[in-house]
């Protein structure tokens, strides 16, 4: 592309990168004030069951204590709101299925009552000496047997599904999506070969490294702050106010600096808490989990078993397909239909010339830890078993499996009726794909990695130590269609700065210099005369926030559109000023001149003194608005090669190289993309290997800390190269699309292909521990 | 209980529990760089220098080592006065959310205060103790090679 850009393509210095480095950056606890008050949680140890009653007589009795919380009194002065936690357009397509405090447990780790105590250690002494009577039911932890009649009901109360799709508590169905398109008995029946392959995938957590948190308290005029540490500010402030059944203009959500989101902080299940706690006491609250409530009572990656049919020729031609899914809500069902949604719509259609496909998909509730949003969005779930699946296909047809995915897969140009067929939830809007390097990804990953040399050798380099590489591909989208909306706001300073205020969500992905970025490069000024501040629900205007990786494409988008209006306001104004038509005016470097006289000319800080002190009856603040949402979804695509070496002594795999060759429209940032890419691998490494939830016969999760649940560390990092592929999406920002939760699908699928290749076993369910593939290495032996 | 603390080379009495960590004696007594993120030792996004080596704040108790001298991210340098660990990262592109920066930049001090010019091994060692999300590390031994280098560089 020769696209000559000032700002935007350059590594531009990240915003906050010194305060955050100084420890000057401040995030929800590093709040304070005056009288705070901090929670504890009481969190059922019992994965099913009714609260009989709750004595909590000697907890008021510790020295220290200033609330206490639960069923029995939250609703004293307010309605029993059913709501979701899941933080998402309204109406939510998420079922109504939570509560403040309920009656009900329904997992191992469910909120039953919280304290608020003077300190944290008064407060956690304080909820050691409640007493909770519980008549105890059965649980349901297997989720292929929730549907089963006779099975324990998790959901029996007044749950709803607030759009119109299928919801059937009484089943635990808590979303259903099928469609079809042709007929896949028809393409299996005059299929050459029929394949038939079940995966599984586990419970996974986010582990950002700061946990969920907030602080609330009263402003001078009597109005509620929330601190948040949130990646959606704007439904937070709704949703406090929905279940406080307070008035939404004294809510006042603020996001300072986040520690990490990756979906899981698109919630809002302790704001609403802190909040009626301030309420209640007049005071400041805060309330912070720990680690071990951030793994077992927050949010989770959604377990899923992915079923893949496929009827293929001898050609390769595909002629049916199908994939039957059913993914575990846990307790609750925030997400659990749009992360299904998504394991279809953005799997699918990368293989766009199958004429027949069908996708039965469903997501039960169970008595397990709460699933939600989590980088990857049903899509990393579905494309470990279908790029097995690949893998698996083009070995029997004995094609290589690079040539066959550049053949089938989506081009640009072209469409799927999948894009149609489903969406958030419910039918989604057509889309032709207008930029897509996947081919290109391929063929240069490919040679970063080796394959030529590596795939099909068996390499070794000491006794029972074997080299294999694998590979995967997929794609993700760049915000929800016609869903996802973002909106920014500008104005022009003395100085010829300019205050950028934008809904966007910094969550430490760099959106706010990003935005910077997009706002200068319009402007045709450097980005430090762009002054950003984001996500302030009094202050900034509306954006849905940090998810569906909307950042760059959906909230850039805005940032663009703003800049754009602001920039047409300062030439209106310099029109006044300079007494020069408009359509005669050029500007850059902040300058504005007659272009058939140049020495007429000012500059945007000399522009700014005119307008806001001496245009007279034009005295104005020039200011610029902007917002923004797409009818499309272009997709970022991705191929990811994995080198692996497997010990077939002891079964453990080691990943020795990582290669992502990555198309994400034009990198606005490189260094920062580069940045997310190799952060996602990462965490997919993790994902793939080592990183799983354990639980006990009651449903309690056993390793709820960053050691035993076997997070990676410096010492575990593999070489990880990450290639931008140059591509330009005419939709997006100055040629943006997406890159943050698309790196993450290849990894786990990458790396089974690679141990395949290494020692020919396949392990079809994550993680791919060392147990795994050495019992899978000893079934071959026998 | 008090405790005296020479803390980045300013002499301060904090006030705390008898069975406080550290970690909760410095975040109380103001110093919110050090950063809350498991409580076990295991992320060390709490870590300080204490007394000239890397200690995670939260498996340390507060009484145990009053009349120490601590170092945090804040009294390594500031916006204005970065110290070059912290410029380097920034320009290496190893932060992203940054909760767990001030710790790996103690860690980093660390590492270089003793070791000028590590190798990669070495620095994958030193900063075994501090977890990162966001990165998958990449940028952040980018970030500490340049440091070591321009450290050396400029003394």
């Amino acid at each position: 592309m020769d696209r000559d850009f000032s700002s935007v393509g350059h590594d531009v210095e990240k915003i906050d990168g010194l305060s955050l480095a100084t420890g000057t950056g401040r995030y929800t606890d590093d709040f304070d004030a005056p009288g705070t008050l901090h929670v504890a949680v009481l969190y059922s140890p019992h994965a099913h069951g009714i609260i009989k009653d709750i004595d909590d007589s000697e907890a008021w009795k510790v020295p220290g204590v200033v609330d206490v919380m639960s069923y029995k009194n939250a609703y004293d002065d307010m309605p029993k709101v059913v709501h979701t936690t899941a933080g998402q357009g309204f109406p939510e397509p998420s079922p109504y299925d939570s509560w403040l405090f309920d009656d009900k447990v329904r997992f191992a780790g469910d909120r039953v009552a919280a304290v608020a105590a003077e300190t944290l250690d008064i407060a956690r002494e304080a909820v050691s000496k409640i007493k909770v009577e519980y008549e105890l039911q059965k649980p349901l932890f297997d989720p292929e047997r929730a549907m089963d009649p006779g099975v324990p009901v998790v959901h029996d109360r007044d749950e709803y599904m607030p759009i119109p799709v299928p919801y059937d508590p009484s089943k635990n169905l808590m979303a259903e999506k099928i469609f079809s398109i042709g007929d896949v008995e028809k393409g299996l029946a005059e299929a050459d070969i029929v394949l038939d392959q079940v995966y599984h995938t586990h419970y996974a957590h986010h582990c950002m490294m700061e946990p969920h948190s907030a602080f609330a308290l009263f402003d001078e005029t009597g109005r509620m702050i929330v601190y948040s540490s949130t990646s959606v500010p704007f439904h937070v402030r709704r949703i406090v106010a929905q279940v406080l059944d307070y008035p939404l203009r004294k809510v006042h959500v603020i996001k300072p600096r986040v520690g990490g989101a990756y979906g899981g902080k698109q919630e809002a299940f302790i704001e609403p808490l802190a909040a009626k706690f301030a309420l209640r006491t007049g005071r400041p609250v805060k309330a912070i989990l720990s680690r071990e409530e951030v793994f077992t009572s927050s949010r989770t990656r959604h377990p899923m078993r992915v079923h893949v049919t496929a009827g293929v020729m001898k050609d390769g031609t595909i002629t049916a397909l199908r994939m039957d899914d059913l993914m575990t809500a846990g307790a609750y069902g925030p997400h659990g239909l749009t992360v299904l949604c998504n394991a279809a719509s953005k799997v699918l259609p990368l293989f766009n010339k199958v004429e027949n496909v069908e996708f039965i998909g469903r997501t039960v509730y169970t008595n397990q830890p709460v699933g939600g949003a989590y980088r990857g969005y049903g899509v990393t779930q579905a494309t470990f078993g279908f790029m097995q699946f690949i893998d698996d296909l083009t070995r029997r047809l004995d094609v290589d499996i690079l040539e066959y995915v550049k053949k089938w897969h989506i081009k640009e140009g072209e469409g799927s009726p999948v894009f149609e067929a489903i969406g958030e939830g419910k039918a989604g809007v057509p889309q032709v794909i207008t930029c897509c390097k996947l081919s290109e990804c391929i063929d240069r990953g490919a040679e970063a990695i080796g394959w030529s040399d590596k795939r099909g050798r068996h390499i070794s380099n000491s006794p029972g130590k074997v080299r294999g590489v694998g590979m995967a591909v997929s794609m993700q989208g760049s915000g929800i269609p016609l869903i996802d909306m973002g909106s920014a706001y500008m104005k022009l300073n003395e100085d010829g700065s300019c205050n950028l205020l934008m809904g966007a969500s910094d969550t430490g992905t760099g959106s706010d210099t990003v935005m910077c970025q997009i706002a200068a490069e319009v402007l045709d000024i450097s980005t430090d005369m762009i002054v950003p501040l984001s996500s302030d629900t009094d202050v900034t205007p509306f954006d849905v926030g940090a998810y569906a990786s909307s950042g760059t494409y959906v909230s850039g988008g805005a940032v663009r559109a703003c800049a754009e209006d602001f920039l047409k306001n300062i030439m209106k104004v310099a029109s006044v000023m300079l007494e020069v038509p408009v359509e005669r005016l050029d500007t850059s470097g902040g300058r504005i001149w007659d272009s058939d006289n140049p020495d007429v000319s000012t500059d945007f800080g000399s522009l700014c003194c005119f307008s806001l002190y001496g245009a007279g009856e034009n005295m104005q603040q020039i200011q610029g608005y902007g917002s923004y949402t797409s009818p499309v979804s272009p997709p970022p695509f991705i191929a990811q090669f994995a080198e692996v070496e497997v010990d077939t002594f002891t079964g453990r795999v080691e990943v020795l190289r990582f290669v992502s060759a990555v198309d994400c429209g034009k990198a606005l940032n490189p260094k920062m993309t580069e940045g997310q890419v190799e952060g996602g691998v990462l965490n997919g490494i993790g994902y793939a290997l080592t990183e799983q939830y354990l639980f006990d016969d009651k449903g309690r999760m056993t390793n709820p800390d960053f050691g035993n649940y076997k997070v990676f560390g410096s010492l575990d990092v593999p070489k990880i190269e990450t290639i931008l592929v140059d591509s330009y999406e005419e939709t997006g920002p100055f040629g943006a699309k997406s890159v943050s939760e698309v790196c993450i699908n290849g990894p786990a699928p990458a790396i089974a292909n690679a141990i395949y290749d290494a020692v020919g076993v396949r392990i079809f369910d994550l993680p791919l521990t060392s147990e795994k593939v050495l019992a899978a290495l000893k079934d071959v032996d026998r | 209980m008090e405790g005296r603390f020479v803390i980045n080379g300013i002499e301060k009495v904090l006030s705390f529990e008898p069975d406080a960590t550290l970690l909760q004696a410095l975040r109380d007594g103001g110093f919110s760089e050090v950063k809350r993120g498991c409580d076990t030792g295991e992320c060390g996004a709490c870590a300080v220098v204490l007394n000239g080596d890397l200690v995670t704040s939260c498996k340390v108790y507060a009484a145990s080592v009053v009349g120490s001298e601590i170092l945090t991210a804040k009294g390594l340098g500031t916006v204005q006065n970065p110290h070059p660990i912290q410029q380097a990262f920034v320009d290496a592109g190893a932060i992203q959310c940054g909760f767990c920066t001030p710790g790996m930049v103690m860690a980093t001090y660390a590492l270089l205060s003793k070791n000028p010019d590590p190798t990669d091994e070495e620095i994958r060692r030193a900063l075994d103790g501090n977890k990162c999300r966001c990165t998958g590390y990449v940028k952040i031994f980018d970030a500490v090679r340049l440091a070591a280098e321009r450290m050396r560089d400029h003394g």
